[in-house]
Protein backbone atom coordinates (compact mmCIF):
# COMPACT_ATOMS: atom_id res chain seq x y z
CA UNK A 1 0.00 0.00 0.00
CA UNK A 2 2.72 2.60 0.76
CA UNK A 3 4.40 1.57 -2.78
CA UNK A 4 0.84 2.33 -3.92
CA UNK A 5 0.70 5.63 -2.39
CA UNK A 6 4.36 6.51 -3.20
CA UNK A 7 3.71 5.20 -6.89
CA UNK A 8 1.06 8.23 -7.26
CA UNK A 9 2.28 11.37 -9.16
CA UNK A 10 0.43 14.72 -9.26
CA UNK A 11 1.77 15.42 -12.72
CA UNK A 12 0.77 12.20 -14.16
CA UNK A 13 -2.39 12.70 -12.56
CA UNK A 14 -3.00 16.50 -13.93
CA UNK A 15 -1.68 15.38 -17.23
CA UNK A 16 -4.00 12.27 -17.49
CA UNK A 17 -6.86 14.41 -16.14
CA UNK A 18 -6.66 16.92 -18.86
CA UNK A 19 -5.74 14.51 -21.63
CA UNK A 20 -8.48 12.34 -20.74
CA UNK A 21 -11.30 15.44 -20.39
CA UNK A 22 -9.92 16.87 -23.67
CA UNK A 23 -10.28 13.64 -25.25
CA UNK A 24 -13.61 12.81 -24.01
CA UNK A 25 -15.11 16.41 -24.93
CA UNK A 26 -13.38 16.24 -28.54
CA UNK A 27 -14.56 12.81 -29.42
CA UNK A 28 -17.94 13.74 -28.12
CA UNK A 29 -17.71 16.64 -30.86
CA UNK A 30 -16.26 15.01 -33.55
CA UNK A 31 -16.64 11.09 -33.46
CA UNK A 32 -19.25 10.00 -30.46
CA UNK A 33 -21.77 11.93 -31.09
CA UNK A 34 -21.93 11.45 -35.11
CA UNK A 35 -21.07 7.99 -34.83
CA UNK A 36 -23.79 7.36 -33.04
CA UNK A 37 -26.47 9.37 -34.39
CA UNK A 38 -25.35 7.98 -37.99
CA UNK A 39 -25.99 4.41 -36.62
CA UNK A 40 -28.87 5.30 -35.02
CA UNK A 41 -30.08 6.61 -37.87
CA UNK A 42 -29.19 3.72 -40.22
CA UNK A 43 -31.23 1.95 -37.63
CA UNK A 44 -34.57 3.82 -37.94
CA UNK A 45 -33.82 3.44 -41.33
CA UNK A 46 -33.47 -0.08 -41.75
CA UNK A 47 -36.40 -0.35 -39.59
CA UNK A 48 -38.49 1.68 -41.69
CA UNK A 49 -37.24 0.13 -44.96
CA UNK A 50 -38.39 -3.44 -43.71
CA UNK A 51 -41.47 -1.98 -42.56
CA UNK A 52 -42.50 -0.37 -45.80
CA UNK A 53 -41.15 -3.59 -47.63
CA UNK A 54 -43.73 -5.57 -45.12
CA UNK A 55 -46.25 -2.84 -45.53
CA UNK A 56 -45.62 -3.02 -49.68
CA UNK A 57 -46.25 -6.81 -49.26
CA UNK A 58 -49.52 -6.64 -47.34
CA UNK A 59 -50.84 -4.22 -50.04
CA UNK A 60 -49.62 -6.31 -52.51
CA UNK A 61 -51.52 -8.96 -51.17
CA UNK A 62 -54.46 -6.95 -50.78
CA UNK A 63 -54.08 -6.00 -54.31
CA UNK A 64 -54.52 -9.47 -55.33
CA UNK A 65 -56.97 -10.18 -53.34
CA UNK A 66 -59.13 -7.32 -54.62
CA UNK A 67 -57.81 -8.34 -58.37
CA UNK A 68 -59.19 -11.95 -57.29
CA UNK A 69 -62.75 -10.51 -56.23
CA UNK A 70 -62.75 -8.41 -59.19
CA UNK A 71 -62.37 -10.82 -61.54
CA UNK A 72 -64.94 -12.99 -59.45
CA UNK A 73 -67.66 -9.81 -59.63
CA UNK A 74 -66.67 -9.06 -63.38
CA UNK A 75 -67.45 -12.90 -64.47
CA UNK A 76 -70.52 -12.68 -62.37
CA UNK A 77 -71.85 -9.96 -63.88
CA UNK A 78 -70.56 -11.56 -67.29
CA UNK A 79 -73.05 -13.83 -66.40
CA UNK A 80 -75.83 -11.86 -65.50
CA UNK A 81 -75.50 -9.81 -68.39
CA UNK A 82 -75.45 -12.75 -70.57
CA UNK A 83 -78.91 -14.02 -68.61
CA UNK A 84 -80.02 -10.79 -69.07
CA UNK A 85 -79.39 -10.79 -72.40
CA UNK A 86 -80.98 -13.72 -72.94
CA UNK A 87 -84.28 -13.14 -71.14
CA UNK A 88 -84.90 -10.29 -73.15
CA UNK A 89 -84.06 -12.10 -76.43
CA UNK A 90 -86.48 -14.87 -75.19
CA UNK A 91 -88.78 -11.97 -74.04
CA UNK A 92 -88.33 -10.26 -77.45
CA UNK A 93 -89.14 -13.34 -79.59
CA UNK A 94 -91.99 -14.24 -77.66
CA UNK A 95 -93.70 -11.16 -77.95
CA UNK A 96 -92.64 -11.40 -81.40
CA UNK A 97 -94.58 -14.53 -81.78
CA UNK A 98 -97.30 -13.32 -80.02
CA UNK A 99 -98.04 -10.31 -82.32
CA UNK A 100 -97.18 -12.87 -85.08
CA UNK A 101 -100.04 -15.19 -83.76
CA UNK A 102 -102.35 -12.18 -83.13
CA UNK A 103 -101.37 -11.04 -86.76
CA UNK A 104 -101.83 -14.56 -88.92
CA UNK A 105 -104.92 -15.14 -86.76
CA UNK A 106 -106.40 -11.67 -87.48
CA UNK A 107 -105.29 -12.48 -91.52
CA UNK A 108 -106.95 -16.01 -90.74
CA UNK A 109 -110.33 -14.74 -89.48
CA UNK A 110 -110.12 -11.93 -92.11
CA UNK A 111 -109.47 -14.64 -94.81
CA UNK A 112 -112.27 -16.74 -93.21
CA UNK A 113 -114.54 -13.86 -93.43
CA UNK A 114 -113.93 -13.17 -97.15
CA UNK A 115 -114.10 -16.81 -97.99
CA UNK A 116 -117.38 -17.04 -96.20
CA UNK A 117 -118.72 -14.01 -97.71
CA UNK A 118 -117.36 -14.89 -100.88
CA UNK A 119 -119.21 -17.81 -100.47
CA UNK A 120 -122.47 -16.32 -99.39
CA UNK A 121 -122.11 -14.33 -101.96
CA UNK A 122 -121.71 -17.67 -104.34
CA UNK A 123 -124.02 -19.57 -102.91
CA UNK A 124 -126.51 -16.61 -103.23
CA UNK A 125 -126.00 -16.10 -107.26
CA UNK A 126 -126.26 -19.85 -107.40
CA UNK A 127 -129.53 -19.54 -105.87
CA UNK A 128 -130.33 -16.61 -107.59
CA UNK A 129 -129.22 -18.45 -110.94
CA UNK A 130 -130.95 -21.99 -109.54
CA UNK A 131 -134.49 -19.91 -109.09
CA UNK A 132 -134.03 -17.73 -112.34
CA UNK A 133 -132.65 -21.58 -113.79
CA UNK A 134 -135.77 -23.22 -112.45
CA UNK A 135 -138.26 -20.29 -113.42
CA UNK A 136 -137.28 -20.46 -117.11
CA UNK A 137 -137.88 -24.67 -116.63
CA UNK A 138 -140.83 -24.07 -114.84
CA UNK A 139 -142.05 -21.64 -117.63
CA UNK A 140 -141.17 -23.93 -120.07
CA UNK A 141 -143.08 -26.99 -118.32
CA UNK A 142 -145.88 -25.08 -117.69
CA UNK A 143 -146.36 -23.72 -121.09
CA UNK A 144 -145.90 -27.22 -122.38
CA UNK A 145 -148.01 -28.85 -120.31
CA UNK A 146 -150.62 -26.03 -119.93
CA UNK A 147 -151.15 -26.53 -123.60
CA UNK A 148 -152.80 -29.77 -123.34
CA UNK A 149 -156.41 -29.24 -121.06
CA UNK A 150 -156.66 -32.57 -119.36
CA UNK A 151 -152.62 -32.72 -118.08
CA UNK A 152 -153.34 -29.47 -116.36
CA UNK A 153 -156.26 -31.63 -114.62
CA UNK A 154 -153.67 -34.20 -114.06
CA UNK A 155 -151.00 -32.10 -112.59
CA UNK A 156 -153.43 -30.08 -110.19
CA UNK A 157 -154.67 -33.08 -108.90
CA UNK A 158 -151.06 -34.58 -108.74
CA UNK A 159 -149.73 -31.54 -107.03
CA UNK A 160 -152.90 -31.33 -104.98
CA UNK A 161 -151.92 -35.43 -103.54
CA UNK A 162 -148.64 -34.37 -102.73
CA UNK A 163 -149.03 -31.56 -100.37
CA UNK A 164 -151.77 -33.48 -98.65
CA UNK A 165 -153.81 -30.62 -98.11
CA UNK B 1 1.10 -44.40 -34.30
CA UNK B 2 4.39 -43.08 -33.07
CA UNK B 3 4.64 -41.88 -29.78
CA UNK B 4 5.39 -38.06 -30.55
CA UNK B 5 2.18 -38.00 -33.02
CA UNK B 6 0.42 -39.46 -29.63
CA UNK B 7 1.67 -37.14 -27.53
CA UNK B 8 0.72 -33.98 -29.98
CA UNK B 9 -2.29 -34.84 -30.03
CA UNK B 10 -3.43 -35.49 -26.26
CA UNK B 11 -1.52 -32.22 -25.82
CA UNK B 12 -3.78 -30.51 -28.09
CA UNK B 13 -6.56 -32.46 -26.93
CA UNK B 14 -6.01 -31.53 -23.30
CA UNK B 15 -4.58 -28.13 -22.29
CA UNK B 16 -3.86 -29.27 -18.57
CA UNK B 17 -1.60 -32.04 -20.02
CA UNK B 18 0.43 -29.70 -22.08
CA UNK B 19 0.66 -27.66 -18.63
CA UNK B 20 1.97 -30.39 -16.90
CA UNK B 21 4.16 -31.31 -19.60
CA UNK B 22 5.69 -28.25 -19.67
CA UNK B 23 6.52 -28.10 -16.37
CA UNK B 24 7.94 -31.42 -16.32
CA UNK B 25 10.42 -30.09 -18.78
CA UNK B 26 11.03 -26.99 -16.89
CA UNK B 27 11.74 -29.27 -13.93
CA UNK B 28 14.42 -31.25 -16.24
CA UNK B 29 15.91 -28.02 -17.28
CA UNK B 30 15.95 -27.27 -13.38
CA UNK B 31 17.48 -30.51 -12.50
CA UNK B 32 20.01 -30.30 -15.87
CA UNK B 33 20.58 -26.98 -15.07
CA UNK B 34 22.66 -27.73 -11.26
CA UNK B 35 23.83 -31.38 -12.62
CA UNK B 36 25.85 -29.31 -14.95
CA UNK B 37 26.27 -26.89 -12.19
CA UNK B 38 28.22 -29.47 -9.92
CA UNK B 39 29.85 -30.44 -12.98
CA UNK B 40 31.30 -27.67 -13.44
CA UNK B 41 31.58 -26.75 -9.69
CA UNK B 42 34.31 -29.23 -9.55
CA UNK B 43 36.84 -26.90 -10.46
CA UNK B 44 37.25 -24.51 -7.59
CA UNK B 45 35.12 -23.74 -4.84
CA UNK B 46 35.79 -19.69 -5.27
CA UNK B 47 34.37 -20.34 -8.75
CA UNK B 48 31.29 -21.61 -7.11
CA UNK B 49 30.62 -18.84 -5.23
CA UNK B 50 31.05 -16.55 -7.79
CA UNK B 51 28.94 -18.36 -9.58
CA UNK B 52 26.06 -17.77 -6.84
CA UNK B 53 26.99 -14.40 -6.48
CA UNK B 54 26.39 -13.64 -10.26
CA UNK B 55 22.98 -15.67 -10.55
CA UNK B 56 22.23 -13.12 -7.32
CA UNK B 57 22.75 -10.02 -8.61
CA UNK B 58 21.00 -11.06 -11.62
CA UNK B 59 18.10 -11.90 -10.02
CA UNK B 60 18.55 -8.59 -8.19
CA UNK B 61 18.79 -6.89 -11.06
CA UNK B 62 15.87 -8.64 -13.41
CA UNK B 63 13.64 -7.45 -10.26
CA UNK B 64 15.02 -3.72 -10.30
CA UNK B 65 14.36 -4.10 -14.38
CA UNK B 66 10.65 -5.31 -13.38
CA UNK B 67 10.18 -2.52 -11.29
CA UNK B 68 11.69 0.32 -13.16
CA UNK B 69 9.61 -0.73 -15.68
CA UNK B 70 6.51 -0.79 -14.28
CA UNK B 71 6.98 2.50 -12.69
CA UNK B 72 7.07 6.22 -14.53
CA UNK B 73 9.95 7.11 -16.27
CA UNK B 74 11.53 10.96 -17.19
CA UNK B 75 13.00 8.92 -20.97
CA UNK B 76 11.41 7.07 -23.41
CA UNK B 77 13.85 4.39 -23.21
CA UNK B 78 13.67 1.29 -25.35
CA UNK B 79 16.50 -0.80 -24.21
CA UNK B 80 20.30 -0.30 -22.31
CA UNK B 81 23.07 -1.91 -23.30
CA UNK B 82 26.70 -1.81 -21.76
CA UNK B 83 28.99 -1.13 -24.57
CA UNK B 84 32.89 -1.98 -24.80
CA UNK B 85 34.11 0.67 -22.58
CA UNK B 86 32.16 -0.18 -19.68
CA UNK B 87 29.20 2.63 -20.31
CA UNK B 88 25.88 2.16 -19.69
CA UNK B 89 23.96 3.15 -22.85
CA UNK B 90 20.50 4.34 -23.40
CA UNK B 91 18.78 4.14 -26.40
CA UNK B 92 15.78 5.93 -26.66
CA UNK B 93 14.47 9.80 -26.22
CA UNK B 94 14.62 11.98 -23.44
CA UNK B 95 11.20 14.00 -22.38
CA UNK B 96 10.58 17.51 -21.12
CA UNK B 97 10.45 17.96 -17.57
CA UNK B 98 8.07 20.53 -16.41
CA UNK B 99 8.70 22.00 -12.77
CA UNK B 100 7.13 23.96 -11.10
CA UNK B 101 9.42 25.49 -8.32
CA UNK B 102 8.75 29.68 -7.85
CA UNK B 103 8.37 30.21 -11.47
CA UNK B 104 8.21 27.40 -14.74
CA UNK B 105 11.15 25.59 -15.31
CA UNK B 106 11.65 23.98 -18.52
CA UNK B 107 14.37 21.39 -19.34
CA UNK B 108 15.04 18.01 -21.29
CA UNK B 109 15.68 15.69 -19.42
CA UNK B 110 18.90 14.31 -20.56
CA UNK B 111 20.56 16.74 -18.66
CA UNK B 112 19.82 14.73 -15.52
CA UNK B 113 21.90 11.92 -17.74
CA UNK B 114 20.20 9.08 -16.10
CA UNK B 115 20.80 10.54 -12.67
CA UNK B 116 24.56 11.05 -12.94
CA UNK B 117 24.30 14.80 -13.28
CA UNK B 118 22.48 17.75 -11.24
CA UNK B 119 20.67 20.36 -13.30
CA UNK B 120 20.90 23.77 -11.91
CA UNK B 121 18.40 25.86 -12.69
CA UNK B 122 19.32 29.48 -10.82
CA UNK B 123 19.84 29.06 -7.19
CA UNK B 124 18.45 25.65 -6.74
CA UNK B 125 19.71 22.54 -8.09
CA UNK B 126 17.83 19.06 -9.03
CA UNK B 127 18.78 15.39 -9.23
CA UNK B 128 16.84 12.53 -10.46
CA UNK B 129 17.40 9.88 -7.81
CA UNK B 130 15.45 6.58 -8.21
CA UNK B 131 13.30 7.79 -10.70
CA UNK B 132 12.27 11.04 -8.66
CA UNK B 133 13.59 14.60 -8.45
CA UNK B 134 14.60 16.06 -5.84
CA UNK B 135 15.71 19.26 -4.98
CA UNK B 136 19.45 19.16 -3.50
CA UNK B 137 22.50 21.35 -2.96
CA UNK B 138 25.17 21.89 -5.70
CA UNK B 139 26.51 19.02 -4.51
CA UNK B 140 23.91 16.63 -5.13
CA UNK B 141 23.82 15.36 -1.81
CA UNK B 142 20.61 13.08 -0.62
CA UNK B 143 19.08 12.79 3.12
CA UNK B 144 18.08 9.87 4.16
CA UNK B 145 15.89 9.44 7.35
CA UNK B 146 15.94 6.05 9.82
CA UNK B 147 14.15 4.17 7.27
CA UNK B 148 15.98 4.99 4.66
CA UNK B 149 13.62 7.51 3.07
CA UNK B 150 14.73 10.02 1.00
CA UNK B 151 14.46 13.46 2.87
CA UNK B 152 14.94 16.15 -0.04
CA UNK B 153 12.22 18.08 -0.76
CA UNK B 154 10.68 17.40 -4.05
CA UNK B 155 9.89 20.37 -6.92
CA UNK B 156 6.09 20.83 -7.99
CA UNK B 157 6.41 18.47 -10.67
CA UNK B 158 4.07 18.40 -14.19
CA UNK B 159 6.52 16.89 -16.41
CA UNK B 160 5.97 14.90 -19.72
CA UNK B 161 6.94 11.77 -18.36
CA UNK B 162 6.98 8.38 -20.37
CA UNK B 163 3.58 7.62 -19.21
CA UNK B 164 2.25 11.20 -19.94
CA UNK B 165 3.65 10.58 -23.23
CA UNK B 166 2.13 7.28 -24.44
CA UNK B 167 -1.25 8.57 -22.50
CA UNK B 168 -0.98 11.28 -25.63
CA UNK B 169 -0.04 8.58 -27.96
CA UNK B 170 -3.03 6.47 -27.25
CA UNK B 171 -4.97 9.91 -27.22
CA UNK B 172 -3.87 11.11 -30.52
CA UNK B 173 -4.66 7.58 -31.99
CA UNK B 174 -8.20 7.24 -30.67
CA UNK B 175 -9.11 10.97 -31.85
CA UNK B 176 -7.50 9.78 -35.78
CA UNK B 177 -9.26 6.57 -35.18
CA UNK B 178 -12.61 7.54 -34.50
CA UNK B 179 -12.87 11.09 -36.16
CA UNK B 180 -12.18 9.27 -39.45
CA UNK B 181 -14.82 6.63 -39.32
CA UNK B 182 -17.18 9.53 -38.25
CA UNK B 183 -16.13 11.12 -41.33
CA UNK B 184 -16.30 8.42 -43.33
CA UNK B 185 -20.10 7.40 -42.59
CA UNK B 186 -20.55 11.04 -44.49
CA UNK B 187 -18.60 10.49 -47.05
CA UNK B 188 -19.53 6.49 -47.92
CA UNK B 189 -23.80 7.06 -47.10
CA UNK B 190 -23.83 5.59 -43.85
CA UNK B 191 -21.49 2.97 -44.30
CA UNK B 192 -18.33 2.61 -42.27
CA UNK B 193 -15.37 1.66 -44.45
CA UNK B 194 -11.92 0.66 -43.65
CA UNK B 195 -10.55 -0.32 -39.69
CA UNK B 196 -14.14 1.61 -38.80
CA UNK B 197 -15.64 -1.87 -39.88
CA UNK B 198 -13.58 -3.51 -37.17
CA UNK B 199 -14.37 -0.91 -34.31
CA UNK B 200 -18.23 -0.31 -34.99
CA UNK B 201 -19.62 -3.54 -34.00
CA UNK B 202 -17.54 -3.06 -30.50
CA UNK B 203 -19.44 0.49 -30.61
CA UNK B 204 -22.56 -0.99 -31.04
CA UNK B 205 -21.58 -3.88 -28.66
CA UNK B 206 -20.99 -1.37 -25.89
CA UNK B 207 -23.93 0.52 -26.84
CA UNK B 208 -26.66 -2.63 -26.90
CA UNK B 209 -24.92 -4.95 -24.51
CA UNK B 210 -23.20 -2.69 -21.89
CA UNK B 211 -24.84 0.63 -21.47
CA UNK B 212 -28.48 0.01 -22.44
CA UNK B 213 -29.23 -2.90 -20.31
CA UNK B 214 -26.94 -1.92 -16.80
CA UNK B 215 -28.18 2.24 -17.46
CA UNK B 216 -31.75 2.04 -19.18
CA UNK B 217 -33.04 3.04 -22.92
CA UNK B 218 -33.68 6.44 -21.56
CA UNK B 219 -31.05 7.84 -19.64
CA UNK B 220 -27.86 5.77 -21.64
CA UNK B 221 -27.11 8.66 -24.01
CA UNK B 222 -25.35 10.85 -21.67
CA UNK B 223 -22.93 7.63 -20.63
CA UNK B 224 -22.02 6.80 -24.00
CA UNK B 225 -19.51 9.18 -24.62
CA UNK B 226 -17.38 8.75 -21.32
CA UNK B 227 -17.97 4.74 -21.61
CA UNK B 228 -16.48 4.57 -24.94
CA UNK B 229 -13.87 6.90 -24.47
CA UNK B 230 -12.62 4.63 -21.17
CA UNK B 231 -13.57 1.81 -22.47
CA UNK B 232 -11.12 2.10 -26.43
CA UNK B 233 -8.62 4.22 -23.67
CA UNK B 234 -8.03 1.09 -21.54
CA UNK B 235 -7.99 -1.34 -24.13
CA UNK B 236 -5.85 0.85 -26.55
CA UNK B 237 -3.40 1.44 -23.49
CA UNK B 238 -3.44 -2.04 -22.97
CA UNK B 239 -2.66 -3.35 -26.20
CA UNK B 240 -0.08 -0.65 -26.24
CA UNK B 241 1.53 -2.01 -23.50
CA UNK B 242 1.86 -5.43 -24.85
CA UNK B 243 4.28 -3.91 -27.54
CA UNK B 244 7.98 -4.34 -27.08
CA UNK B 245 8.43 -0.63 -26.00
CA UNK B 246 8.26 -0.91 -22.63
CA UNK B 247 4.99 0.78 -22.06
CA UNK B 248 3.12 0.73 -19.09
CA UNK B 249 -0.30 3.00 -18.90
CA UNK B 250 -2.99 1.16 -16.99
CA UNK B 251 -0.90 -0.34 -14.72
CA UNK B 252 0.09 2.74 -12.94
CA UNK B 253 -2.05 3.23 -9.92
CA UNK B 254 -2.16 7.24 -10.70
CA UNK B 255 -3.56 6.15 -14.09
CA UNK B 256 -6.49 4.17 -12.71
CA UNK B 257 -7.42 6.63 -9.67
CA UNK B 258 -7.98 9.12 -12.08
CA UNK B 259 -10.12 6.86 -14.13
CA UNK B 260 -11.89 5.78 -10.94
CA UNK B 261 -12.47 9.06 -10.33
CA UNK B 262 -14.30 10.41 -12.77
CA UNK B 263 -16.49 7.12 -12.64
CA UNK B 264 -16.98 8.40 -8.96
CA UNK B 265 -17.29 12.29 -9.98
CA UNK B 266 -20.11 11.16 -13.02
CA UNK B 267 -21.77 8.67 -10.74
CA UNK B 268 -22.24 11.18 -7.69
CA UNK B 269 -22.82 14.16 -9.53
CA UNK B 270 -25.87 12.62 -12.12
CA UNK B 271 -27.03 11.14 -9.39
CA UNK B 272 -30.75 10.53 -8.84
CA UNK B 273 -32.56 11.47 -5.08
CA UNK B 274 -33.54 7.65 -5.17
CA UNK B 275 -30.00 6.67 -5.43
CA UNK B 276 -29.31 8.82 -2.26
CA UNK B 277 -32.36 7.86 -0.02
CA UNK B 278 -30.99 3.96 -0.54
CA UNK B 279 -27.54 4.98 0.27
CA UNK B 280 -28.78 7.49 3.34
CA UNK B 281 -32.08 6.56 4.18
CA UNK B 282 -33.01 2.56 3.13
CA UNK B 283 -36.64 2.59 2.23
CA UNK B 284 -38.81 -0.68 3.15
CA UNK B 285 -36.59 -1.67 6.39
CA UNK B 286 -36.96 -0.93 10.12
CA UNK B 287 -35.22 1.79 11.79
CA UNK B 288 -32.42 0.22 12.93
CA UNK B 289 -31.36 -1.63 10.01
CA UNK B 290 -31.91 2.15 7.83
CA UNK B 291 -28.96 3.11 11.06
CA UNK B 292 -26.88 0.28 10.25
CA UNK B 293 -27.07 0.73 6.54
CA UNK B 294 -26.58 3.94 5.92
CA UNK B 295 -22.83 3.77 7.01
CA UNK B 296 -21.65 0.36 4.85
CA UNK B 297 -23.79 1.82 1.73
CA UNK B 298 -21.92 5.44 2.28
CA UNK B 299 -18.42 3.26 2.31
CA UNK B 300 -19.90 1.47 -0.88
CA UNK B 301 -19.91 4.84 -2.36
CA UNK B 302 -16.13 4.64 -2.20
CA UNK B 303 -15.27 1.50 -2.31
CA UNK B 304 -16.65 0.89 -5.85
CA UNK B 305 -14.43 3.07 -7.86
CA UNK B 306 -11.38 2.05 -5.40
CA UNK B 307 -12.53 -1.46 -6.48
CA UNK B 308 -12.20 -0.51 -10.25
CA UNK B 309 -8.98 0.69 -9.45
CA UNK B 310 -7.39 -1.64 -7.93
CA UNK B 311 -8.89 -4.45 -10.23
CA UNK B 312 -7.30 -2.74 -13.10
CA UNK B 313 -4.09 -1.50 -11.97
CA UNK B 314 -3.69 -5.29 -10.57
CA UNK B 315 -4.11 -7.09 -13.48
CA UNK B 316 -2.31 -5.30 -15.88
CA UNK B 317 0.93 -5.16 -13.07
CA UNK B 318 0.71 -8.99 -12.32
CA UNK B 319 0.26 -9.32 -16.39
CA UNK B 320 3.71 -7.32 -16.77
CA UNK B 321 5.56 -8.33 -13.50
CA UNK B 322 4.53 -12.39 -14.64
CA UNK B 323 5.70 -12.00 -18.52
CA UNK B 324 8.59 -9.80 -17.51
CA UNK B 325 9.81 -12.79 -14.81
CA UNK B 326 9.32 -15.04 -17.03
CA UNK B 327 11.62 -13.51 -19.79
CA UNK B 328 13.99 -12.93 -16.88
CA UNK B 329 14.13 -16.50 -16.63
CA UNK B 330 16.26 -16.89 -19.59
CA UNK B 331 19.00 -14.75 -18.29
CA UNK B 332 19.18 -16.93 -14.89
CA UNK B 333 18.78 -20.74 -16.11
CA UNK B 334 20.76 -19.92 -19.45
CA UNK B 335 20.02 -23.47 -20.69
CA UNK B 336 18.59 -24.01 -24.25
CA UNK B 337 15.58 -25.94 -22.83
CA UNK B 338 14.63 -23.16 -20.24
CA UNK B 339 15.00 -20.28 -22.64
CA UNK B 340 12.70 -22.32 -25.68
CA UNK B 341 10.45 -22.89 -22.81
CA UNK B 342 10.71 -19.40 -21.38
CA UNK B 343 9.96 -18.52 -24.68
CA UNK B 344 7.05 -20.55 -25.55
CA UNK B 345 5.38 -19.38 -22.09
CA UNK B 346 5.98 -15.64 -22.87
CA UNK B 347 4.39 -15.76 -25.91
CA UNK B 348 1.36 -18.01 -24.36
CA UNK B 349 1.39 -15.52 -21.66
CA UNK B 350 1.48 -12.51 -24.32
CA UNK B 351 -1.30 -13.80 -26.06
CA UNK B 352 -3.80 -14.52 -22.82
CA UNK B 353 -2.48 -10.96 -21.90
CA UNK B 354 -3.85 -9.17 -25.38
CA UNK B 355 -7.67 -11.28 -24.03
CA UNK B 356 -6.69 -9.81 -20.48
CA UNK B 357 -6.28 -6.03 -22.37
CA UNK B 358 -9.72 -6.25 -23.84
CA UNK B 359 -11.55 -8.00 -20.82
CA UNK B 360 -10.39 -5.37 -18.53
CA UNK B 361 -11.13 -2.69 -20.35
CA UNK B 362 -15.02 -4.45 -21.19
CA UNK B 363 -14.92 -5.12 -17.45
CA UNK B 364 -14.34 -1.18 -16.38
CA UNK B 365 -16.65 0.02 -19.13
CA UNK B 366 -19.28 -2.94 -17.49
CA UNK B 367 -18.57 -1.56 -14.18
CA UNK B 368 -18.87 2.03 -14.68
CA UNK B 369 -22.07 1.44 -16.97
CA UNK B 370 -23.55 -0.87 -13.69
CA UNK B 371 -22.63 2.07 -11.19
CA UNK B 372 -24.14 4.99 -13.30
CA UNK B 373 -27.31 2.77 -13.79
CA UNK B 374 -27.57 2.40 -10.30
CA UNK B 375 -27.41 6.20 -9.47
CA UNK B 376 -29.91 6.45 -12.53
CA UNK B 377 -32.42 3.98 -10.90
CA UNK B 378 -36.20 5.03 -10.55
CA UNK B 379 -38.32 3.94 -7.82
CA UNK B 380 -40.12 0.55 -8.44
Amino acid sequence: MEKLIEQFSFGLFFWLSFIFIALLLLLRKYAWTPILKTINERETLIKESLMSAEKAREEMGKLQESNKQMLKEAKLEREKILKEARAISDKMIDEAKGVAKVEASKIVKQAQETIAADKNKAIKELKDEVASLSLSIAEKVVTTELEDKKKQENLIEKILKESEI
Amino acid sequence: MPPDKILTKQVIKNPFFSIKILLFFFCISLSSQSFSQDHHGENTHAEASRNKEDKTSIKKKIKEYIFHHLGDSYYFDIYSYDDDAGHHKYVGFPLPVILWDKGLKVFLSSGFKHGKSIVSKGETHYKLYHEKIYKTDSEGTIHYDDHHHVTNAKPFDLSITKNVFNIFVVALLMLWLFISLAKSYAKNGNIAKGFGRFFEPIILYIRDDIAIPNIGEKKYKKYMSFLLTVFFFIWFSDMLGLTPFGVNITGNITVTFCLAILVFVITNITANKNYWQHIFWMPGVPMPVKILLAPIELLGVFLKPFSLMIRLYANISAGHIILMSIIGLIFIFKTWLSTSLSFMLAFALTLLEVLVALLQAYIFTMLSALYFGFANEEKH
